[in-house]
């Protein structure tokens, strides 16, 4: 199974319309434990990035996505911008003019997508970050993958782990991001950061389960 | 929500048209990328400082571009920092060939998209060197959090280098002389109330009548303390405190002391804290050479206010006293 410029324009449509769905749901997460802007802040970008696809709708994927990291850097701000815009650039740098992907290039996209995260932000895991969705999600996307299994189902499994790591955010202290300042009072609240991470790779299945 | 705005989205865009009408002899502000640029930018000769944060702090940073300050400054939305194109612009709207000093608070965010803007400023063969500020005592221990946040003493800071870079110093002169006023100063606040951002349209945090929070933010987030409303006499004793152990400032000492309003405070509450301030000073033998009291680096309409402190010696007060003309700080002009 394979993955294919226009599924991946259709993905990217499907992260704006999540976020914007959910903008009040991640706002509020973030005013618990941050400054009440992370769904304000994505919405506003990933509208603009909304504007700027049909420019690269014809293009390969790895100029697609490196439109959609160079827009959110611009529009986004916060952490968010910088973090996300970073992995949306570094994954379009791996997969390069492709018109198609497999289970390896997106293998190779995401580690490069959370290497660039993690070196942006100086952080790792288990610190109440996005990466705490991330990286479980990607391990368990690729030990399926390895054990043979194909894209869609390696996909699903990878999204459970990715879940499960941002519900398991909920009882960490936060040491990275404006959080941290709360010291204990950042535990028992789920983290807006790793909450719309999930719903970006949830939106990748959705779109390959089409 | 009640406040004086057209449309919550429009804010900032609408404050910034109105303070190039009031101040178009010292500042424009160019659009899209959005920048707010010293007039006569840029300076032939002068190492350009640019500083940068969310809006909502006003009159900081915008309000302190001009002579003797920044040359420019980038507005984000409220409470967001701006993106790296902002400071792109500003820096090559402010760079002579002498280089540009970026002045950040200590934020994740600010401190990424500055990042990211010095690695592009970079890539066009402009030099650029950061200095971070994070005066704010508030958060303990820096290794459990993304460390102490750039508060009030950023102010100071701005000004003082503000006047060094007027005075013909070069880009290594200024970036080791900002390190030392961060290494000389410190800062704690506290809250009456939370405030409210246009967009979100409610309180940042939740507030009881009767309580304070102590160790705040400017982002309108929760602090690390909430204690019961005390006279202004024990709550200048609580801000002080941890900022005099700190340091730590001793007997004898010179001091910048400034009291900040964060927005919603009126300044007959600023001069009464200055009046406990400067009395705990006394009895500590700590002598106040100059001072700075009004609202400065603000949290929208929250209600509090925060103590800096800065040691001084002659130097820091020669530039302190240097001539300077922006919207919000002026004088010696």
């Amino acid at each position: 199974m394979h993955i294919t410029a226009d599924r991946i324009i259709a993905f990217v449509e499907r992260v704006a319309t999540s976020i914007k769905a959910e903008r009040d749901y991640l706002t509020q997460l973030d005013a618990a434990i941050g400054d009440a802007d992370h769904g304000l802040n994505l919405d506003r970008g990933f509208s603009v990035v909304l504007t700027k696809l049909p420019t690269v709708a014809d293009k390969d994927i790895g100029t697609i996505l490196k439109a959609v990291g160079t827009t959110l850097v611009s529009t986004v701000g916060g952490a968010s911008g910088p973090l996300y815009g970073t992995a949306f650039l570094r994954a379009g740098m791996v997969i390069g003019d492709r018109q198609t992907i497999g289970a390896i290039n997106l293998i190779g996209a995401f580690e490069a997508a959370l290497e660039g995260i993690q070196s942006r932000g100086k952080s790792g895991r288990g610190e109440k970050t996005m990466i705490d969705a991330i990286a479980p999600g990607i391990e368990a996307f690729k030990a399926a993958h390895f054990r043979g299994i194909d894209l869609l189902e390696a996909l699903e499994e990878g999204l459970v782990a990715c879940e499960a790591g941002m519900q398991a955010t909920i009882p960490m202290l936060a040491t990275k991001g404006r959080a941290s300042y709360l010291g204990e009072r950042s535990i028992g609240h789920q983290d807006p950061g790793a909450t719309s991470a999930y719903l970006m790779a949830k939106a990748l299945v959705e779109t390959v389960r089409m | 929500m009640k406040k004086l705005i057209n449309a919550p989205d429009d804010v900032v865009a609408e404050a910034l048209a109105g303070m190039a009408l009031a101040h178009a002899d010292l500042i424009r502000v160019q659009p899209d990328p959005l920048v707010i640029v010293r007039a006569d930018a840029p300076i032939a000769n002068k190492v350009g400082i640019i500083s940068g944060g969310g809006s909502g702090h006003e009159p900081m940073h915008g309000g302190f571009v001009g002579r003797g300050m920044l040359d420019a400054a980038c507005p984000g939305h409220i409470f967001t920092s701006p993106v790296p194109d902002q400071m792109l612009a500003a820096t090559r709207a402010v760079d002579a060939g002498r280089g540009v000093l970026q002045i950040v608070k200590n934020y994740t965010g600010d401190v990424m998209n500055f990042e990211m803007a010095a690695e592009l400023a970079a890539a066009e063969g402009i030099e650029v060197a950061t200095v971070i500020t994070n005066d704010d005592v508030a958060v303990e221990n820096s290794t459990w959090t993304a460390g102490r946040r750039g508060v009030g003493l950023t102010v100071l800071l701005e000004k003082i280098v503000g006047a060094a870079a007027e005075a013909g110093a070069d880009l290594a002169t200024l970036t080791a002389l900002a390190q030392r006023v961060n290494a000389e100063g410190r800062s704690m606040g506290m809250a009456l109330t939370s405030c409210t951002v246009p967009n979100v349209g409610r309180p940042g945090f939740d507030l009881p009548e009767g309580e304070i929070e102590l160790g705040i933010g400017i982002h309108g987030e929760p602090g690390r303390y909430r204690v019961a409303l005390a006279p202004a006499a024990e709550i200048a004793a609580m801000l002080v405190a941890p900022i005099l152990e700190d340091l730590p400032f001793q007997r004898g000492d010179q001091v910048l002391a400034f009291v900040n309003g964060m927005g919603g405070t009126p300044l007959i509450e600023l001069y009464l804290m200055y009046r406990e301030l400067h009395k705990l000073l006394a009895a500590r033998g700590i002598h106040i050479r100059r001072q700075l009291i009004g609202n400065y680096i603000t949290s929208l309409d929250m209600a509090g206010c925060s103590f800096t402190l800065l040691r001084l010696d002659d130097h820091l007060t020669q530039l302190w006293d240097a001539p300077v003309l922006t919207p919000a700080l002026r004088w010696g002009h």
